[in-house]
């Protein structure tokens, strides 16, 4: 694996200044360390995806078909007339540049093929080649250009330095969206069979086991019931997971990052302890195992192919609706996609209403699935938790928006208020406002990116987001990132540990599950983490302290009348 | 020559070729040509080519709903959205009328540009930071631009109507208030040509601008500018038969052409190259104009968790069924105390 530079050593080559040649003369530069490993034959034969080969970046020869020029043209074609958005955001550009700066991966390379105009411009000129009689006609004078395969392989370099995250099309004065392109274009990828091992073995394993980490029904339940034995450990509280059961009320489906590996499982953790404090009637699946979805990154048709079985789990469990874990790109694809993937009205579910609450979630009505933050937003809105914000006071926190849930989405305010109220006030600040929200900067390491040969384009297209995290640690002490994104949660910690060591990531949850009090639980002097709280509660004086704590969540929340 | 020069130059000459042309013919007494029948042919070319483009478009579903979401989604009743999050994330029919309102006449998405650059101080040389702030003059220079070029074709309506309309008057009164000069100096032609100057002078002077922008860049903002400059050229310094331009325009207007005599060669330069305009339109990154409107990220309401959105071709694909997964583990699932479907044999 190629040695990552130094921070200084990144740094210091920044540089926004373009090459002295043409664009369209400067060869794509594949060197390790820029680029994602090809995806093995073995995978692609598994999801009956085209010309799997064993093959690699780094060859001269990527063993292409014959024909690879025809399917590339046809499949362009065949978009062309699937996707008003292709055509359209291929016709309108008129190349202002707003997008330019606005790109994480162009900030952290310089490299001029990363400002999203020119990204897109990659595939337009073959567009204006092929489909159009200016460029047929005038060749590069339109922009213009010949599909030999170092445009192929520069699609292949720079279709996979984009994240989909959409910050682009929010400054394009026509919502022109790269995340569209970038889309479509690793479709036309892969039907010549270039593919990325890292998006493939997660499809590959989602498909054939449940999640992208590749985890038997057995191996799914072993790490939940490991989780909430911690639980049990950290707070006295039994917090057991029922699996497959039918007739529970509710499903709830998560990212694997979040049983998986740390800093994700404390927020799995918080959730089992949620729950427990509900009493709710819910399960999980060794089948939806998997919320998060690498298949949408290779393609449309790979998303849903992932994505069908979590209502067809619904189906068989016969629960009365879905719960969705913090994640980004499952909520992205839950909110632009999933309910059209499925294509008619999800008649065997109902529509969402919180068992505690009594709240009716209209805004799921169609969906039938409820973003955690939602419910736990409504939850502490009606003043149903307990919460004890002191149990969080040695973590001072800002707040990554992730870029799915928030230019794909919109969900802004339920994780801002569930950090208001589980947290001291004090130790809650925001980032500079360029950089948050809508305006929000990507992890740079999302849409299947997050491989460590990739490290180097990853710290890079990192930057951005690293240095607002640092401006909020250097100025206000901050030393916890929240996050609601799973594949933050597990890109967050090496990049802030390369830019900002000493920064940890959280999910917002886990937060929740630090803060919960419960009637029966031990003395809490850790948190979920097995760090010492600041102030520990332990039983004996507790009495006094629990019930301050109480009256605080009481109070907080404008609780509504007639409740 | 290099990218750049090539791209601009092949833009240059190629409205310097058409201000030629129009010269020319008229030297060769083409007036019927340029006073007729290209303007006739221009404007059929526009609108032919404008629906053709559309209905190219239209063509194509919208398989997916994918509006950018740039403010706090509808969720619960009590989660605050202000009228900004309204707009920017619409979740009604209402809300998007306001947001594509607000796209298509303040430039919306455009004013929120930022400008990021990499700082770097001498005490530190090899650490770097990312600033971020504000940066409206790209804003301000494309709503500068198109409202100055509206209201000049506005104010030509009066060459087009007989009598001319009311607001065309009241135009040219409010366009030519301030009056230091000679005949009245409408303000909406100064602030064109700046503007345009201001476009063309970013695209050539940064960096990466003019690493990206190609000759379809150059061609309208040179055209544009030499269109402003021989109509304000006429209009200020060499005199033109303004009752002869108003025959010919009336005459293209009503269906009844005519050429007047005593028209100068600059009218038709001027002329010329507004028919160009016209017709190159259609073919060009000029049909943003239409296209935003047809842009999925910005036309659709985000209800997507609450109204069903079909795809047109939306197939059924395979993926692997629950039976599959439990087939394939079954004994170890029922040792883990898994519920099985079908018990072991």
């Amino acid at each position: 694996m190629a040695k990552v530079p130094k921070p200084e050593e990144l740094l210091s080559g920044i540089s926004y200044k373009p090459p002295e040649k043409g664009w369209m003369a400067v060869k794509p530069d594949l060197r390790p360390g820029t680029y994602v490993n090809a995806a093995s034959a073995k995978w692609l034969k598994f999801l009956d995806y085209p010309f799997p080969r064993d093959w690699s970046v780094a060859d001269e020869d990527w063993k292409l078909p014959p024909n690879w020029r025809e399917i590339v043209l046809e499949g362009m074609e065949d978009r062309l007339a699937r996707f008003r958005s292709l055509k359209v955001f291929f016709d309108i550009c008129v190349r202002c540049g707003a997008c330019a700066d606005k790109c994480h991966f162009f900030l952290g390379t310089g490299d001029p093929k990363n400002m999203p105009v020119l990204r897109a411009e990659l595939m337009r000129s073959v567009y204006k080649r092929y489909f159009t009689v200016a460029g047929r006609v005038l060749g590069e004078v339109a922009g213009a250009r010949d599909l030999d395969e170092q445009v192929l392989r520069e699609w292949f370099s720079y279709l996979h330095q984009c994240t989909i995250c959409r910050r682009c099309s929010l400054f394009c004065p026509y919502g022109i969206d790269m995340a569209e392109m970038t889309i479509l274009g690793r479709e036309l990828l892969s039907s010549v069979g270039l593919n990325i091992e890292w998006a493939a073995a997660s499809v590959g394993s989602c498909y054939e086991k449940g999640s992208h980490i590749g985890a038997t029904p057995q191996a799914y339940k072993d790490m939940i019931d490991f989780l909430a034995e911690e639980n049990e450990r950290i707070t006295g509280v039994t917090t057991e997971v029922t699996y497959n059961r039918k007739g529970a009320e509710i499903l709830f489906v998560v990212p694997s990052g979040d049983y998986f590996a740390d800093p994700g499982s404390y927020t799995m953790m918080g959730y089992l302890l949620l729950f427990k404090y509900l009493d709710l009637d819910y399960t999980m699946s060794t089948y939806a195992a998997e919320g998060g979805n690498f298949g949408w990154f290779i393609s449309h048709e790979m998303g849903k192919r992932l994505n069908a079985k979590i209502y067809e789990e619904a189906k068989r469990l016969k629960v009365k609706w879905i719960m969705g874990g913090e994640c980004g790109h499952m909520w992205r694809i839950c909110n632009q996609y999933m309910p059209t993937y499925y294509g008619q009205p999800v008649d065997f579910l109902e529509e969402p209403v919180s068992p505690i609450t009594g709240t009716r979630f209209e805004n799921a009505k169609t969906h039938k699935m409820v973003h955690i933050s939602e419910f736990t937003a409504d939850l502490i809105h009606h003043g149903k938790l307990k919460l004890d914000p002191r149990r969080n006071a040695h973590i001072k926190l800002t707040f990554h928006d992730s870029c799915n849930t928030s230019r794909g989405m919109g969900i802004f305010e339920e994780p801002r208020y569930i950090i208001k109220s589980v947290l001291p006030e004090e130790n809650f600040v925001e980032m500079p406002p360029h950089t948050i929200r809508e305006r929000t900067f990507c992890c740079g390491s999302s849409a299947a990116l997050n491989a460590d040969e990739f490290m180097e384009t990853r710290m890079k297209g990192g930057l951005p987001r690293a240095t607002a995290v640092q401006y909020v640690a250097e100025k206000y002490g901050v030393n916890h990132l929240g996050c609601i994104c799973a594949l933050d949660r597990a890109t967050l910690p090496t990049l802030v540990n390369y830019w900002v060591p000493g920064m940890e990531v959280t999910g917002i949850t886990e937060l929740v599950g630090n803060a919960l009090v419960f009637d029966d639980e031990i003395d809490r002097d850790m948190d979920l983490r097995d760090r010492e709280l600041v102030y520990p509660i332990v039983k004996g004086e507790a009495g006094e302290e629990t019930e301050e704590a109480g009256m605080e969540a009481a109070e907080a929340p404008e609780a509504e009348e007639g409740e | 020559m290099d990218f750049f020069k090539r791209h601009f130059m092949v833009a240059l000459t190629a409205v310097l070729g058409l201000v030629i042309i129009a010269y020319v013919g008229v030297q060769f007494n083409l007036t019927m040509f340029f006073g007729v029948v290209v303007p006739y042919l221009a404007i059929l070319i526009f609108f032919e080519g404008i629906i053709y483009r559309v209905i190219k478009w239209a063509r194509s579903p919208v398989p997916f709903r994918i509006p950018t979401t740039g403010g706090q989604n509808r969720t619960l009743p009590w989660v605050e959205r202000n009228w900004l999050d309204r707009l920017d994330n619409p979740a009604t029919g209402k809300h998007l009328l306001g947001r594509m309102a607000l796209e298509v006449l303040a430039f919306r998405s455009l004013f929120r540009n930022t400008r990021t650059e990499l700082l770097r101080s001498k005490e530190d040389p090899q650490g770097a930071k990312l600033v971020h702030w504000s940066y409206k003059w790209l804003w301000l220079g494309a709503i500068a631009f198109h409202y100055a070029f509206l209201v000049v074709i506005l104010r030509h309506l009066r060459f087009f109507t007989e009598p001319t309309p009311g607001f065309v008057q009241l135009l040219d009164h409010m366009d030519g208030f301030a009056q230091f000069f000679m005949p009245t100096v409408f303000i909406s032609g100064v602030v064109l040509v700046l503007a345009v100057l201001y476009l063309l002078g970013r695209r050539i002077t940064n960096p990466m601008l003019r690493y990206i922008s190609l000759a379809a860049d150059y061609f309208p903002l040179l055209l544009i500018l030499g269109i402003a400059t021989t109509g304000i050229l006429m209009r200020y310094f060499f005199k033109t038969d303004i009752v002869a331009v108003k025959q010919l325009a009336l005459g293209l207007a009503t269906l009844k052409p005519v050429v007047p005599a005593g028209i100068g060669s600059l009218f038709y330069i001027h002329f010329f190259l507004v028919c160009v305009l016209f017709a190159y339109f259609p073919f060009s990154k000029l049909m943003h104009a239409p296209g935003i409107f047809m842009s999925p990220s910005r036309n659709l309401v985000a209800n997507n968790r609450w109204v069903l959105h079909v795809n047109p071709w939306n197939y059924p694909v395979k993926f692997h069924s629950y039976m599959e997964i439990e087939d394939q583990y079954r004994e170890a699932m029922i040792e883990a105390g898994l519920p099985v479907e079908k018990e072991l044999k």
